[in-house]
């Protein structure tokens, strides 16, 4: 072995140390499953401004379910938990892109998307959408009478399933916001 | 309410017996009889109403226990039909998926012995996933190349069953991870990403076959980090490249892979490469990788090797641009007289991906063109391609292509192999 091969394996090995030692040095303590990057209560207390109201649950109805079924591509969940008030809902979804669920928190607001992040994410691929550059695109965009979002999201190489899921979870979320009482709240108020 | 009833009667008995007064005054007998009629009545009616009260009461316990029982029911029904996000159980951290593709090739060659009309089913693939805990999972893949695998007497044989990927990766913290094992090469743009659902072509390009073998995997370890800035980066010590001296394949990039079968170590590589993805839409990415000895042997005149390639992807709605350059440099006196100590390619290729209509059989269709200029050492692996095509994707995983090639060499010696061909492909992911 040259004496090249020697320092590059020497460097790989301490490097790998300096990675593993990294979350230890800046918390503290040892690194903890790191896939879980907001769990659902505290995402759901912080769109609240810390008051989050009572849980709350939907049954979609026959006709709810053909349209989330279009959307998914697949038949959905019998019930879907939420919190709402006011004009808002929040939902915890879970898609699988390739192999494994991402779970996301989505928010929406008098019909439009306030804020999506991913809360855990599982994917061997398709690292990108979990970060802010990603999930920014979503703001503000509606469904349409196509039920397609308003706006373009941009795909990310190598993370097309991933970036699927996620819009596939954000479209949902807006079509379920629209059965219940928060939407018609907001429809009232619009009168 | 049951002292307005009894009010309401006693109103209504009331007005009877002053109608009645008139005709004949009762007698206080009379009054008392009914007075403890109403009494009964009245007593009568609260035992019902306690009744109904109770009963009420019960309705509500047996509601919320239906309800809870309901719950319970929807959430075993979608833990069997779709698992558990939460992996609880083996089978819910494993998982099983593949992909493959069928072609059929109409060459046109200006030397007609070398026309060819084929069908082939290039490759299938399956992959088997597993998830030990959070921090920790296994992934492999299995393929069968070009159909099936026989023993023949000269050992020509156009099928292989490979091994593509089996490795462990473990999460060191939230954006860094290590992995061992037979992995992917972090280069080019194919080699990782290659499900055939994913590109354009029936066949995939040239550059990264000839220039950068994809696909392309060895034995060794790896670290990879990513950050918010959309910055990632991936270190790796593999096993190295074989690259043959002699014979019709010497000096072939591509038939140096020792594809991790008792793989020569002797003298290992290493590769590293720096991507940004920051931008929505935008991909840029660069790898280096170094050989310590191409041909795994001291003093044959073909010593180290320098790998390095740079492309770009570039989204905007459905218009999408792919550039990609890559070049070695081989050190070693027999390879620097043979002329085979630098070989490069590059190409570009832009596409246009239209949804259609959900009531279509289609729901997206994509038109592309390529242009590839490659510079390999062989006389054949020097040319310049142009190809032009159509994907049809009816689902997303699912994906039919069609494409023209033009392919024109520089070296009036392999003209021959000039060609023009018309190609049909099926592909799919699950």
């Amino acid at each position: 072995m040259s004496f090249m091969q020697m320092r590059m394996i020497i460097g790989f090995i301490t490097l790998c140390a300096a990675l593993l030692c990294l979350p230890m040095a800046a918390a503290g303590a040892p690194a903890q499953a790191d896939q879980v990057y907001i769990n659902a209560s505290t995402y759901v207390a912080e769109r609240f401004a810390g008051e989050p109201p009572a849980q709350e649950t939907l049954w979609p109805s026959s006709d709810l379910r053909t349209q989330l079924k279009n959307i998914l591509g697949h038949a959905p969940s019998l019930r879907f938990k939420y919190w709402g008030a006011g004009g808002k809902t929040v939902w915890i979804l879970d898609e699988i892109g390739k192999d494994r669920p991402i779970t996301a928190g989505v928010t929406i607001t008098d019909n439009r998307i306030e804020d999506v992040q991913v809360l855990v994410f599982r994917e061997s691929r398709g690292w990108e959408v979990k970060y802010e550059f990603f999930t920014s695109q979503f703001a503000n965009l509606w469904l349409d009478r196509d039920q397609q979002l308003s706006g373009k999201v941009d795909n990310i190489t190598g993370a097309t399933l991933s970036v699927k899921a996620m819009k596939r979870m954000a479209k949902a979320a807006l079509l379920m916001h629209r059965a219940t009482p928060q939407a018609q709240t907001t429809l009232a108020d619009a009168r | 309410m049951v002292l307005v009833r009894a009010l309401v009667i006693l109103g209504i008995l009331g007005a009877g017996w002053s109608t009645r007064a008139y005709a004949q005054e009762p007698s206080l007998v009379d009054l008392y009889k009914l007075v403890a009629a109403q009494g009964e009545q009245i007593k009568l009616l609260t035992q019902e109403l306690d009744a109904t009260k109770a009963k009420l009461a019960s309705t509500d316990a047996d509601v919320k226990i239906t309800e809870e029982r309901l719950v319970s029911t929807v959430e075993f029904v979608e833990q069997q039909s779709t698992g558990n996000a939460d992996g609880a159980n083996w089978w819910d951290r494993t998982r099983v998926g593949g992909y493959a593709e069928v072609h059929y090739n109409n060459i046109d060659a200006e030397d007609d012995s070398r026309n060819k009309k084929e069908t082939d089913i290039h490759r299938y693939v399956l992959y088997v996933n597993h998830e030990y805990n959070d921090r920790v999972r296994f992934f492999s893949e299995l393929e069968v190349e070009h159909g099936l695998v026989k023993d023949t007497a000269d050992g020509s044989n156009s099928g292989e069953v490979e091994i593509e990927q089996a490795f462990i990766e473990v999460d060191l913290n939230g954006n860094h991870q290590a992995k061992a094992g037979l992995f992917l090469l972090p280069v080019g743009i194919l080699n990782e990403t290659h499900e055939p659902n994913t590109f354009y072509g029936v066949e995939r390009n040239n550059v990264e076959s000839i220039i950068l073998p994809a696909t392309w995997w060895e034995n060794g370890a790896a670290v990879s980090g990513q950050y918010a800035s959309g910055i990632s980066w991936d270190f790796a010590v593999h096993s190295g490249l074989e690259m043959p001296t002699s014979g019709s394949s010497s000096y072939r990039i591509r038939s140096g892979r020792q594809k991790s079968s008792n793989a020569s170590a002797e003298d290992l590589a290493f590769t590293g490469r720096l991507s940004f993805s920051g931008v929505p839409g935008l991909q840029l990415s660069g790898a280096y990788q170094h050989q310590t000895d191409m041909s795994q042997e001291a003093g044959d005149g073909v010593g180290e090797g320098r790998l390095l390639t740079a492309h770009a992807i570039y989204n905007q709605g459905g218009f999408q641009l792919r550039a990609l350059w890559a070049q070695w440099e081989i050190d070693g006196d027999l390879i620097g007289q043979a002329g085979a100590d630098d070989q490069s390619g590059w190409y570009v290729e832009p596409s246009y991906r239209f949804a259609l209509p959900t009531s279509n059989l289609f729901t997206a269709m994509g038109v592309y063109s390529r242009f590839e200029d490659l510079q390999g050492y062989r006389e054949q692996d020097q040319f310049e391609q142009w190809e032009v095509g159509m994907n049809l994707w009816p689902t997303d995983n699912v994906v039919f292509k069609i494409d023209y090639r033009d392919r024109s060499h520089q070296v009036s010696a392999a003209q021959g192999r000039d060609f023009k061909a018309i190609d049909l492909g099926v592909g799919l992911q699950f």
